[in-house]
């Protein structure tokens, strides 16, 4: 067994789990323990890096949307 | 209404094409945004002296637009929840809507391991970035799509949209989070695919 995989196992969180609390994150402040979960998964997991990037890149990109942000032309 | 319309100074009716691709945005309903486009122009008609100059026009259109949208999302959402709810965007359907993109017999592992996107700022210069980008937010679900655009581009929390939507916190959270999911999907389809991928 990878030594991730069973780093993982230990957390308790799938990635299916850390990426609902990456989506969750932009949308309220989560608990300590969620955080800590979510850290340790997120240390350990390229995957779910690569998404947490993702979905802060949705955020910055929906608040730079010309139509959006207060700029006038 | 029509000679309403016709006393609009040029001054305002200049942002109508602007404030209707807003309001488009929001409610996907071209006789809706120009009922609200047209609500907003006459409102600000109205309440010009007490416009202030502190902001740009444009800036204080919007502000009363957006107030608009909600007002009419809410009672939207008043006469759905009176003819049933069935818009097909409950949050068990959200949450199996997810279920494509893991593999339950490993774990709920991603099915396809998402990849960083290269550099993805650079595409907001891009005008045809911004034209994907649309294009994926308009073809999320109805009701999905107005609670992302509530959240993201009108930048209201997910308490107000709650209120506003008539569903909890945890729906609203679930419905962002598919939202969120099928915009990174759509933009790794039609945006970020077009690059070579490195891994896989």
């Amino acid at each position: 067994m990878k030594l991730q995989y069973f780093y993982r196992t230990l957390n308790g969180l799938s990635c299916r789990q850390a990426s609902e609390m990456v989506s969750q994150s932009l949308d309220r402040q989560l608990g300590l323990i969620e955080r800590w979960r979510l850290y340790v998964h997120l240390r350990l997991c390229q995957a779910c890096r690569n998404f947490s990037g993702q979905m802060g890149f949705l955020r910055k990109a929906a608040r730079k949307h010309p139509l959006f942000s207060d700029r006038d032309d | 209404m029509a000679s309403e319309q016709a006393a609009l100074p040029a001054d305002l009716d200049g942002h109508r094409a602007y404030l209707y691709r807003y309001a488009m945005l929001q409610l996907r309903d071209s006789n809706r945004a120009d009922d609200v486009v047209q609500e907003t122009l006459l409102a600000a008609l109205e309440s010009r002296s007490a416009f202030a100059g502190r902001s740009s026009v444009k800036t204080w259109l919007t502000g009363i637009l957006k107030h608009k949208i909600t007002d009419l999302i809410r009672k939207q959402a008043r006469e759905v929840a009176v003819d049933s709810q069935d818009t097909g965007d409950d949050p068990e359907e959200s949450r199996s809507y997810a279920d494509q993109f893991f593999e339950q017999a490993r774990r709920d592992h991603w099915h396809s391991e998402p990849r960083a996107w290269e550099d993805p700022e650079r595409s907001f210069e891009q005008k045809r970035f911004w034209e994907t980008f649309e294009h994926c937010a308009a073809s999320l679900p109805a009701q999905t799509a107005q609670v992302f655009a509530m959240r993201e581009f009108m930048g209201l929390g997910t308490d107000e949209i709650c209120q506003a939507m008539g569903i909890t916190a945890t729906n609203c959270w679930v419905i962002l989070y598919r939202a969120r999911m099928a915009l990174k999907e759509c933009l790794e389809l039609n945006w970020f695919g077009e690059r070579p991928s490195r891994d896989n």
